[in-house]
């Protein structure tokens, strides 16, 4: 199985800080990655130099199996890469067709298109299926999303990066805000749109749902990869212990290996 | 599971978002203090003179509202479309004076000046707040003294009073089938044209997106410095036309009567529900809030109480609309339902009911 997305040796610095310091990273296809660490590890770093909201300052980028750069989040969109950011990036006084198509909204055909008319009913429809698909819980896509709750505020963000991406999704704390069934609702949908095929990332400090969702785990510390875990071979004591320095750092070794279990097992 | 969870379809008919929209409580009161002067005095308020009059009154700050409408969305400001307006006027006016006539080639080279002059302003100011990073309240008020200086610079102060007649009498003066004035179609269409603008084009889903969350939407992608170029140059462009429309309604570049103007079109603007902190608004409810000072100046005088008065209410009025918005705002913060209008709340109870219904 080869990794749609891989990361190696990201490097970044911020004054003195070495936010990321040789840093690798890989996902496969449909696979599920937690990505864990503790503060300060450079687990938001690193998304955001693979979704192109960060410049690197040494290291490559492989995106299905060719070196490439990723300057801006458009970009990285084009590749069919989407990210979910903790703030949700929502535009509150839109309704939840308007957030999933701002940008990239459907024109109608012809010179109504060309004079800046939008198709509304076929964004419209559009957004219904995809929330059917993923059974998102959107009570109203005409009311404004700044109306809606938290949860159901995350699940448009959630709904509208699936929609977009066909590659991989990156999550930044999707249950951090959420209560036990909006929890369970974003932990569903990640596995729901992992069996589409596309790869799925998310960063969590949920031992719990890390062990629930994943299919794999990544631990940072100081800016790099210290361990990967195939999840039902780890515990949490385990990844806590790697988190924060417990044990000693897994050699390459090891990663490859783990990996090759994961190909065995797949 | 996935049964378990589905999309209940749009549940707000056309019937409760309307009566919902802050504008349309707004026209209320515009209708309540229409049929009060129409009671007072049935024989001059409540005639077809009297209402042109006062739409012909209204257009050029229509006009400006549009413009003013489309900036505030953005959750910014433009102070200088009065002196923007004064500067565009003066240029055109200077332009026919140097191409002499008073016919139409007169008047285009006139018109095409200031609208051209307005233009301008509305460039730089859209390229300082967006490129440069200034407040917009700041660079408005900058380019709001800058403009009104060049203005009495260019005609030494002293106002300009050679307007070609054609545009005296078919613009200022003239009529659309012998009875709308000319101002006022001219100012309808363009309200028209900004309220297709703003509610059906991308254009304005931009200007809505950049007011909301202006992160948001550059992360996905949407030019938010060109787009608020264009939105501050449409506001220049249109205190562009607005001199035009000053110029040939009252043949004088006016050059100390535009000081108000300006906090008179963002009252408007706001009465109409249009959020100072962006992302709502409308153009309907900017022409609305127009036409209450507009009503209740011309209705005071007709009644005999000093004009004057008409400060007073309309400064309540903008108080109590920016209140009523804030405390909404609130509500909707809470999760509650606002307690502030019994429309409102016979809107959204009805609304809660039909959603219920279809989820059931």
């Amino acid at each position: 199985m080869t990794a749609i997305l891989e990361a190696r040796g990201l490097s970044r610095q911020f004054g003195q800080v070495k936010a990321l310091d040789g840093a690798d990273f890989d996902i496969a296809a449909g696979e599920v990655v937690a990505l864990i660490g503790d503060n300060g590890a450079g687990k938001s770093t690193l998304v955001k130099a693979l979704s192109g909201n960060l410049a690197v300052d040494s290291g490559q980028i492989l995106f299905e199996g060719s070196p490439v750069t990723i300057e801006t989040p458009m970009q990285a969109s084009a590749m069919g890469i989407e990210t979910v950011y903790q703030d949700l990036a929502l535009a509150p006084h839109l309704d939840p067709v308007q957030n999933m198509f701002l940008g990239r909204e459907v024109m109608r055909p012809g010179l109504l298109g060309a004079l800046g008319f939008m198709d509304n009913k076929s964004m419209r429809g559009e957004a219904q299926q995809a929330f059917d698909k993923l059974g998102a819980t959107v009570r109203s896509l005409t009311a404004p999303v700044g109306a809606m709750s938290g949860g159901q505020r995350q699940a448009i963000a959630i709904a509208r990066a699936v929609h977009w991406a066909n590659k991989v999704v990156f999550l930044d704390e999707p249950t951090a805000a959420l209560g036990v069934r909006q929890t369970k609702n974003v932990l569903d949908t990640i596995r729901r749109v992992s069996e589409q095929g596309v790869a799925v990332v998310f960063i969590s400090h949920s031992m719990p749902h890390v062990m629930e969702v994943s299919d794999r785990v990544e631990v940072l510390r100081l800016g790099r990869r210290v361990a990967t875990y195939r999840t039902q071979d780890t515990s949490m004591e385990q990844l806590v212990a790697a988190m924060t320095g417990a044990v000693g750092e897994s050699t390459p070794a090891d990663v490859a290996e783990a990996r090759a279990e994961k190909e065995v097992s797949a | 599971m996935s049964a378990a969870v589905a999309v209940v379809p749009a549940n707000e008919n056309v019937v409760t978002r309307v009566v919902k929209m802050q504008a349309f409580q707004i026209l209320l009161v515009l209708v309540a203090i229409w049929i009060v002067f129409a009671l007072l005095a049935p024989a001059q308020f409540a005639n077809t003179a009297n209402m042109r009059l006062i739409a012909q009154n209204a257009a050029i700050l229509a006009i400006l509202g549009v413009g003013m409408t489309f900036v505030i969305i953005t959750s910014g400001i433009d102070l200088s479309i009065g002196s923007v307006m004064v500067f565009s006027g003066v240029i055109g006016a200077k332009a026919m004076q140097w191409q002499g006539g008073d016919g139409w080639s007169t008047a285009a080279i006139g018109i095409g000046a200031s609208i051209l002059s307005g233009l301008a302003w509305g460039l730089l100011n859209g390229t300082l707040i967006a490129k440069a990073k200034i407040p917009p309240l700041i660079v408005t008020l900058g380019s709001l003294g800058m403009a009104l200086g060049f203005a009495q610079i260019i005609t030494k102060g002293v106002d300009i009073r050679e307007v070609p007649t054609v545009m005296q009498d078919e613009i200022g003066y003239g009529n659309v089938f012998g009875q709308v004035p000319v101002l006022t179609v001219v100012a309808l269409v363009f309200v028209v044209l900004g309220a297709i603008v703003l509610h059906y084009t991308r254009f304005g889903r931009f200007t809505y997106a950049i007011g909301s969350n202006e992160e948001s939407a550059r992360r996905v992608g949407v030019k938010v410095d060109r787009h608020l170029i264009k939105v501050y140059a449409l506001s220049g462009l249109l205190a562009g036309v607005a001199g035009v429309l000053s110029l040939a309604q009252f043949n004088t570049t006016a050059i100390a009567g535009q000081t108000e103007t300006n906090l008179n079109v963002i009252a408007a603007v706001v009465i109409g529900g249009t959020s100072l902190f962006g992302g709502i608004g409308t153009i309907f409810g900017t022409v609305v809030g127009l036409f209450i000072p507009a009503v209740l100046q011309n209705g005071f005088v007709i009644v005999g109480v000093q004009p004057f008065w008409q400060k007073v209410a309309v400064g309540a009025v903008l108080i109590a609309a920016v209140y009523v918005d804030q405390a909404r705002r609130a509500s909707a913060a809470r999760g509650g339902r606002s307690q502030f209008s019994l429309l409102q709340r016979w809107g959204s109870s009805r609304s809660a009911n039909a959603g219920q219904g279809e989820e059931g």
